[in-house]
């Protein structure tokens, strides 16, 4: 009993973080006017470095996508942790009574909301600029949900790990980019299996992910707190 | 309510506190005076349960800090330097979220916010764009539809009009009334001894002294 009240006032914590994430979000338009142009922007500096004509690009396209989402991802996990940074609202967090694993599971929330609609975007971009026939519908919506999980579980522990410090900005990227190696492998190899029409060759790789999405929020719920003290 | 016998806080290596005696009854408004660097924001922020006591005594509302600081946050008020808002919220949706986090009753949001006189045109500006004055109130509608047991206010007039620093201390003195303990720092000095019904001098680090307040500017 006590523990089903634990999770539910851990999940009603976590949709008010959510909420009060994205509404910060929309209201700063951060997401709108930054995050999803440098997107773009990437995609579109790829297919300048790649001719499209060799082909080369087709080739490399699972790759460049999970490349632009993880860059532009940081920027959207950076923002996360920045916003609560600001005049003393840290201090406010932990005195406000909320579950340090509700907040985790608030941001984490948020992120992956935020992904989402970054990968959607950047879809849309690689099948209009790099030209990308999308088959596989199953295994690509899968690996999206899967992979912006694990990225959303693992860059939001890390967040909080660099968020005290004076060099978070630079530091969040060297934390995280090595961790989530698997994560972009296994994303690429998943769509590359979607795109050619061999979805059973991708899906090992899904669940690859998903362990890892798990073991990262098992981390974060447990770990959350402690790291919360000493950010 | 509150409890310390030589408790010392540090900040890196530097003992922030170096020994603190302190006891405050229920219902009682404490002023903590001294000069910069005396250790009046860090022995707030102690009994707020943010900065951890590495030795001596400390229980605050029979929570001993020692054993587990985070166990007395929700119960307290902490109004410190920075306001804790979100700067592209409004003041409703800020108040809201702080009253929602605590599991407090919405309807003292809205109460607290009239109380602030920020249930006007206000309510819906975004505390960007908000002057200090105003981010302050905010910050105390906050704090005050919390309903804390035990509020911690540093230099809570500062930045405040008139009418701001008289509004705060009705609200000291009706919390007062009401049940709460105020702790507070400040350098209005004139203004804070008639509020308060005792006062701590800080220096270094300890409590250098501990006296009444006739309530009317002087110290007994």
């Amino acid at each position: 009993m006590k523990a089903r009240v634990a999770v539910m006032v851990m999940l009603s914590d976590a949709w008010l973080i959510a909420r009060k994430d994205l509404k910060l979000e929309i209201r700063s338009r951060v997401a709108i006017n930054q995050v999803i142009p440098f997107a773009l922007l990437v995609l579109v500096l790829f297919a300048f470095a790649l001719d499209p004509d060799r082909g080369l690009l087709e080739k490399a396209t699972p790759g460049l996508y999970w490349i632009a989402v993880l860059f532009s991802g940081l920027l959207a996990m950076q923002r996360a942790f920045s916003l609560e940074a600001a005049d003393g609202v840290t201090d406010a967090l932990r005195l406000s009574g909320l579950s340090p694993s509700g907040i985790y599971l608030g941001k984490t929330l948020s992120v992956a909301a935020q992904l989402l609609v970054l990968e959607v975007l950047l879809g849309v971009g690689v099948a209009v600029l790099y030209g990308t026939s999308i088959t596989g519908w199953l295994l690509l919506m899968a690996t999206i949900v899967v992979a912006t999980a694990a990225i959303s579980t693992a860059g939001t522990l890390f967040g909080v790990v660099a968020a005290g410090l004076r060099v978070r900005e630079t530091l969040l990227p060297l934390l995280l980019l090595p961790v989530l190696a698997p994560v972009l492998i296994g994303a690429t190899r998943a769509f590359e299996a979607a795109l050619s029409g061999t979805p059973s060759e991708g899906w090992p790789w899904v669940g690859l992910m998903s362990v890892f999405a798990a073991v990262y929020a098992v981390a974060g719920i447990l770990g959350f707190g402690p790291l919360m003290e000493e950010s | 309510m509150v409890h310390l016998r030589g408790a010392v806080a540090l900040l890196g290596r530097f003992p922030a506190l170096a020994g603190v005696d302190l006891d405050v009854d229920r219902r009682r408004i404490v002023l903590l005076r001294g000069a910069n660097g005396a250790g009046k924001t860090t022995l707030l922020r102690a009994l707020a349960g943010l900065v951890p006591i590495t030795s001596g005594e400390a229980v605050v509302l029979g929570v001993d800090l020692r054993d587990d600081r985070r166990a007395v946050r929700h119960r307290v008020g902490l109004l410190a330097h920075g306001t804790g808002l979100y700067d592209e919220l409004t003041v409703a949706d800020n108040v809201h979220f702080w009253t929602r986090a605590a599991r407090a009753d919405m309807a003292d949001a809205e109460a607290a916010m009239t109380q602030l006189g920020l249930d006007g045109r206000l309510r819906d500006v975004a505390v960007g764009r908000l002057s200090t004055g105003q981010r302050r109130r905010t910050s105390l509608a906050c704090l005050l539809a919390r309903r804390p047991e035990l509020w911690l206010l540093d230099e809570p007039h500062a930045g405040l009009d008139k009418e701001g620093r008289d509004i705060v201390d009705a609200l000291v003195r009706d919390a007062a009334a009401a049940g709460a303990t105020i702790i507070l720092s400040s350098h209005e000095l004139d203004r804070s001894i008639e509020l308060a019904d005792e006062i701590v001098t800080l220096g270094g680090g300890v409590a250098l002294d501990e006296g009444a307040s006739g309530g009317d500017g002087h110290v007994v």
